[in-house]
């Protein structure tokens, strides 16, 4: 993503009255100064807050007068059978879920793809448009839609499939335990389908309309326009997002699956990031920091493995 | 022979693409409408499941009666003013903040870039974000919902890249009138952006809007609830859902036929928390490819 700066007007050009106050490299600086200063609150002092994972914290007794514990939280996760079978499963459906959604991360791909060859102007333009609104509304209300689309009483597939006979009795779509992990990534690409297309809209119409023009002269098909012009065309921003998607392996963020979960599903959906969110509910706040700290530590670390990968591959760093 | 062929390949190629296309659309539309027409037919229809593809026996006792539920209104406003305030400051401040980085003279530029953009990857964690917040007075306090959204790294990465784009030339020949940063950036570069900036504004005030764990966490007086909080709550306790329709109905004499159900009103709420975003996206759709379009050609 980042682009070398470019060069700036030489020196003596440089914005703002020469000779006259603060070098312009200062005054730029105090400038993004309130903006800096907003970033290290929000962003980095919380970090602070990482020393609960060292302590038996009990929210309410104030720090001093809790016990330092040194790293016994981080250790339960070796030492504690419990525990390791929790982070263990925990993981396993973090690790589900980021995987699926590698593997089918060339759905956008495909969809734009397929969308340029749809010749009808008014089609595509709306198809692009509607399809692109699932994802500007909240999990929670993709979640009030499932539940009217899927109870087990009035849903309108139950309620259907009841009245073509396929089956006697509702089936509780939402609330059981099988392939609950296909279940979430189809609920994912329903919502940013449409959406995660668009960058992809975007490369194609950066790709040189000579080299098509060229490919139908030599007689190419349609196949072969697309495998050998328009894939090679959209690669650097697959490639850019398949890394982006590598550092955020362990991140899956937590508002899809807080809304989906319930009693009955809730060993399969529960992925690190609700996994968190569950743990500090309960009021196990020391062990909730223990698992967010060995998140952020890894997340960064894939991070920079995906720049180091970014960087050998394309000769371009990704940050 | 072999065109012929091609013809007819070309011809079911193009058949299954437009039905694909079709399908999906209608997918990703049709629950909004499923939705909408039920709030609007008949309740006691509604809840047997009768409503599929048409409304019957329609009325608007549903949205009159849930406008009237207590708090649903101040709700609305909270929701309102987060979006808007919330909204304006981080689009200004990723816009200005995007300008200055694509500034090589700036002291430090490339670290403090860094320390920004970085932190789309890492989080303290709920807990520790809890204790900050409570240590700066943010809980119970609509602060809460502006602040911390100010800084906007993703939002400030398609800024700067946009800019990058701009031809020097414009800002060079301004520099050499003498204006300084303030005022190229408000005069040549603001208004250059535009199409970048509608994206970042389309995108923050649909994350405003949709935020409830941030209220969950930090809200325990009524006051400051939202509208997505509202609606979460409704979907999760049954008990108070219950509590809510009865004082709805309390309020105005509603004919037996279209009794407010706890489905009725998950649903008419979950319209009114649908049908601002509904409203105001076409008008912001058409900028998106455009103002993305750079960051994605430049890679």
């Amino acid at each position: 993503m980042s682009v070398p700066a470019r060069p700036l007007v030489k020196l003596g050009s440089a914005p703002g009255k020469p000779g006259r106050g603060l070098p312009n490299k200062y005054k730029l600086f105090l400038m993004a100064l309130p903006f800096l200063v907003i970033t290290f609150i929000f962003y980095y002092l919380p970090i602070y807050g990482w020393i609960y994972a060292f302590y038996d914290y009990i929210p309410g007794i104030p720090l001093e007068k809790t016990p330092f514990v040194g790293f016994k939280w981080f250790r339960t996760i070796a030492e504690n059978p419990t525990q390791t079978a929790e982070v263990t499963r925990v993981m396993r459906n973090t690790v589900a879920m980021s995987g699926l959604g590698i593997v089918t991360s060339f759905l956008p791909a495909a969809f734009a793809i397929l969308l340029t060859e749809i010749k009808t102007g008014w089609y595509r333009r709306i198809v692009q448009t509607l399809t692109t609104i699932p994802n500007f509304i909240s999990w929670i209300l993709v979640y009030s839609i499932a539940f009217t689309l899927f109870s087990v009483d009035n849903g309108l597939v139950n309620t259907l499939l009841i009245k073509l006979g396929f089956i006697d009795e509702g089936i509780n779509f939402l609330a059981n335990n099988h392939n609950v992990w296909l279940t979430m990534i189809a609920w994912y690409w329903w919502k940013s389908l449409g959406w995660g297309a668009i960058l992809y809209l975007a490369a194609i119409t950066g790709i040189d309309q000579e080299l098509y023009e060229a490919a139908e002269v030599d007689g190419a098909s349609r196949f072969r326009k697309i495998w050998h012009i328009t894939v090679p065309g959209i690669m650097p921003t697959f490639f850019v997002l398949l890394l982006l998607s590598i550092g955020n392996f362990v991140n899956n963020g937590m508002e899809q699956y807080f809304a989906f979960q319930n009693a009955i599903n809730k060993d399969t959906i529960e992925v690190l990031d609700l996994y968190v969110y569950n743990i500090a509910f309960s009021n196990n706040f020391a062990f909730a920091t223990v698992v967010s700290m060995l998140k952020s530590i890894i997340s960064v670390f894939l991070l920079f493995l995906a720049n180091g990968m970014s960087k050998w591959v394309r000769k371009e760093s990704i940050i | 022979m072999r065109s012929r062929k091609l013809g007819v390949g070309d011809a079911a190629f193009h058949t299954l693409n437009y039905a694909f296309f079709g399908l999906f659309t209608l997918t990703c539309i049709f629950p909004f409408y499923y939705l909408f027409i039920n709030t609007i037919s008949a309740n006691d229809l509604s809840t047997m499941g009768y409503i599929t593809f048409y409304p019957r026996g329609i009325h608007f006792d549903n949205y009159v009666s849930v406008l009237k539920i207590k708090g649903l209104g101040h709700a609305a406003f909270v929701s309102l003013y987060r979006t808007v305030v919330g909204t304006l400051l981080t689009v200004g401040a990723s816009a200005f903040l995007g300008y200055l980085f694509t500034k090589n003279e700036m002291w430090g530029r490339r670290a403090l870039y860094r320390g920004i953009v970085v932190t789309l990857y890492f989080n303290a964690g709920m807990i520790p974000w809890y204790s900050t917040m409570h240590m700066l007075h943010l809980t119970n306090s609509y602060w809460a919902y502006i602040l911390p959204s100010i800084i906007a790294p993703f939002n400030i990465i398609l800024v700067k890249t946009f800019i990058e784009a701009v031809p020097p030339s414009l800002e060079e020949s301004a520099a050499l009138d003498g204006a300084g940063y303030l005022r190229i950036f408000g005069s040549i570069i603001f208004p250059l952006i535009t199409p970048i900036l509608a994206t970042i504004t389309i995108f923050s005030a649909v994350n405003q809007w949709n935020s409830f764990i941030d209220t969950a966490w930090l809200m325990t007086d009524k006051k400051y609830y939202t509208l997505q909080y509202l609606l979460w709550r409704y979907l999760n306790e049954s008990s108070s859902l219950a509590a809510l329709i009865k004082s709805a109905q309390n309020l105005g004499a509603v004919d037996v036929q279209n009794m407010q159900t706890p489905t009725s009103v998950r649903m008419t709420v979950t319209m009114i928390v649908v049908f601002p975003i509904l409203l105001v996206y076409p008008f912001f759709q058409r900028y998106f490819v455009k103002g993305i379009m750079i960051g994605a050609v430049k890679g």
